[in-house]
């Protein structure tokens, strides 16, 4: 209200007369009108749950005259028997203990056999001489209250079975994954002649399909070829793609085993498969051949790369470096593409490791800034130069543990190497 | 773990007196003794303990498969007995506990040499030829009523339960504070009390045993209160002149006087 001068508003005079008359009518406001019609149950009992007294609201609820209320029944006549067993076991010590118990509840029993969920609260009143005289208590219509506590319980019951029903699903999936997963790795690699064999795959995540891929396998009478390699991406689309890449390598191989040739079947089909499709994908491989070279205990290996990081050679006498090969384009992106092609000889004792970038980027130091890196794994497997592939593998298995979570993506190793100690 | 601490015993009274046992039945825990306490104080040492399940027994030692049989709740009343190297105690059991405290002196007769029985009943459903008061339906009811006041406990309760010191408001706020127990440990309370059957270890008992029982009594009416004096041999029936389920609160000189009265004819 903005009132700019003193004059008297025009409404306050008779204001004040209706507020004046509206407590008047308060005031004649029976205080025994107040407690037969209040809007909840009165009732007074003498210790031994006797009814003293009880008003109009209660009998009303209930359903019974004063007459065969008043003096004859006892409290908990009232209640349903679950309701008498909770009074007997709870309410009736608790109200003796702390001379008052609120907000219990219980039902009471109406005369027509219907029930009223109700909130009762006792108090116990005592005489002069400090004896207890009676109890008095209050009852509360809950039966909307109830209702809704009853949508709560059930609420939270379904909750409870849909989060179960959830975590079973989520299991099931898992296992799912987990068979899918494993159909885009070899259960074991084959026996290669003359040459020993280790691979390791790490999951970053057990419920995510990763892209990483590897597998070796005879093509013809005296080669063996592999491969490893990385898809773009996550999930179930990046194990459609890791799936059609192996499955297109293997039958390629079998076709013609040269590493170029096979890169570009594989090139050509994952382009023709993804670029008109709105969702370009490719990925990045090193495909090689294994050969019995032409000395005794030497092998020969040939590979291409498209876009892979480079292969490492760890040599018998304690060096170790990288097989560059540089200028290969990613696997998919173009109708026609360029691979770089690399060989090298392994005698006894050296050891070929192919790798996915998960292991050269993985975040190391304390806030897990700094990137692993080329030289961190070239200075790695110069000190386990010498050693068999699958300790070289074991060892890289211990450095990828030893990353926690700095290791976020999923990392595949293949290790070839001949040994040592061939006749 | 540490019995004593697991069932939240005390011990007070005269060190020198005959042990008497105190305990709670279903629905409330040591506090219900408050009344008996000063009582048995001057000539008796007094020990009160909490169930585990029950009061400010130590929730982690609840295990449901051990407390779904009274001799569960038997094994608590041995194991305190043995904790304190009671012998020849007296073990007055309150409604469900009276049958407790029957199991009790079957298995360690060396430490349990009296029971008084309050407001006792070894079967509370109807049963061929026998009257407990209660149908199947009637306990389902009272699980309800659990239930119902389950709300409130899980708002009230909860914190303290949860040792939740940094609230100390709570303290002062909280009602119906005794007899705190944790909904699940006493809806199991609650089905092995009022589903249990013990009509036939009654005849078992070798001890002096006083069975008192109050005029008005829903959950033990009198003549539950009849069957158990006739089973058990050479027993004694004290009927109170008092309404409801808890003579030692609700008539707490009567109760207090019987058992006095039942102790001195031991010596």
């Amino acid at each position: 209200m903005c009132r700019t001068g003193r004059q008297p508003d025009p409404h306050e005079a008779g204001d004040e007369k209706a507020a004046d008359a509206a407590f008047a009518a308060l005031l004649e406001d029976s205080a025994e009108d107040l407690y037969e019609s209040a809007p909840c149950g009165y009732l007074s009992t003498l210790m031994d749950g006797t009814i003293a007294k009880i008003n109009t609201t209660l009998l009303n609820w209930l359903g019974l005259e004063r007459q065969t209320v008043v003096g004859r029944m006892r409290f908990t006549d009232l209640l349903t028997v679950g309701g008498k067993l909770y009074h007997e076991t709870h309410f009736a010590p608790l109200l003796r203990m702390q001379d008052e118990i609120s907000g219990i509840a219980l039902e009471i029993k109406q005369d027509g056999g219907g029930r009223i969920p109700v909130l009762v609260s006792s108090v116990i009143k005592y005489g002069s001489m400090g004896e207890p005289l009676l109890i008095r208590t209050t009852i509360f219509d809950a039966r909307d209250r109830r209702a809704y506590e009853e949508e709560l319980l059930r609420g939270r019951k379904a909750a409870e079975e849909a989060r179960k029903q959830a975590e079973a699903d989520r299991a099931r999936l898992q296992d799912a994954l987990a068979v899918l997963q494993q159909s885009l790795l070899p259960d074991t690699l084959p026996q290669v002649p003359g040459v020993e064999t280790s691979a390791y795959y790490h999951t970053a995540s057990p419920d995510r399909l990763g892209g990483d891929f590897y597998d070796v396998f005879p093509v013809d009478g005296k080669r063996f070829a592999f491969f490893l390699g990385d898809v773009c991406g996550k999930g179930p689309e990046a194990a459609a793609l890791t799936s059609l890449t192996r499955y297109t390598l293997r039958a390629a191989a079998l076709h013609d085993p040269e590493p170029v040739s096979a890169l570009t079947t594989l090139n050509k089909v994952l382009h023709e498969r993804y670029s008109g499709s709105g969702d370009p994908r490719y990925c990045t491989a090193v495909f090689g051949t294994l050969e019995a070279g032409p000395a005794t205990g030497q092998t020969t290996v040939r590979l291409a790369s498209g876009g892979h990081p480079p292969a490492l050679v760890l040599r018998a006498d304690g060096t170790a470096d990288y097989l560059p090969t540089p200028g290969g384009l990613l696997v998919g992106v173009l109708p026609e593409a360029r691979f770089t092609t690399a060989a090298t000889v392994l005698s006894p004792g050296d050891t070929l490791l192919l790798y996915t970038d998960g292991l050269t980027e993985a975040r190391t130091g304390k806030d897990r800034t700094s990137l692993y890196g080329d030289d961190g794994l070239l200075a790695f497997a110069t000190s386990h130069a010498g050693t068999p592939p699958h300790a070289v593998v074991q060892a890289l298995t211990g450095l990828l543990d030893s990353f926690g979570d700095g290791l976020d993506d999923d990392t595949a190793l293949l290790a070839l190497g001949v040994p040592a100690s061939h006749p | 773990m540490d019995t004593v601490r697991r069932n939240n015993v005390t011990v007070t009274g005269n060190p020198q007196g005959r042990p008497v046992v105190l305990a709670h039945g279903f629905g409330c825990d040591q506090n219900m003794w408050r009344l008996t306490v000063p009582a048995l104080a001057e000539d008796y040492r007094v020990v009160l303990f909490d169930y585990v399940g029950s009061g400010r027994s130590e929730p982690s030692a609840f295990q449901e498969d051990r407390y779904s049989s009274l001799d569960g709740y038997a094994g608590d009343v041995v194991e305190v007995c043995e904790a304190l190297d009671l012998r020849d105690a007296v073990f007055v059991g309150h409604s469900v506990s009276a049958m407790t405290g029957v199991l009790a002196a079957g298995t360690a007769p060396e430490r349990i040499g009296a029971l008084v029985m309050v407001a006792p009943s070894p079967r509370y459903i109807d049963d061929d030829g026998y009257r407990g008061g209660f149908s199947a339906d009637d306990i389902d009811e009272l699980l309800a009523s659990l239930e119902a006041n389950y709300l409130g406990w899980s708002a009230a309760m909860a914190p303290l339960i949860m040792g939740n010191a940094e609230r100390p408001e709570l303290g002062e706020e909280l009602k119906n504070s005794f007899c705190a127990t944790d909904p699940e440990m006493a809806r199991v309370f609650a089905r092995t009390t009022f589903l249990s059957d013990s009509r036939d270890d009654l005849k078992q008992v070798a001890v002096p045993t006083l069975v008192l029982e109050c005029s008005q009594d829903v959950i033990a009416p009198r003549e539950v209160g009849a069957f158990v004096h006739r089973a058990i041999p050479g027993s004694t029936l004290v009927t109170l002149d008092a309404t409801g389920h808890c003579p030692h609160l609700s008539a707490p000189e009567a109760t207090n006087e019987a058992i006095l009265k039942f102790l001195a004819a031991l010596r």
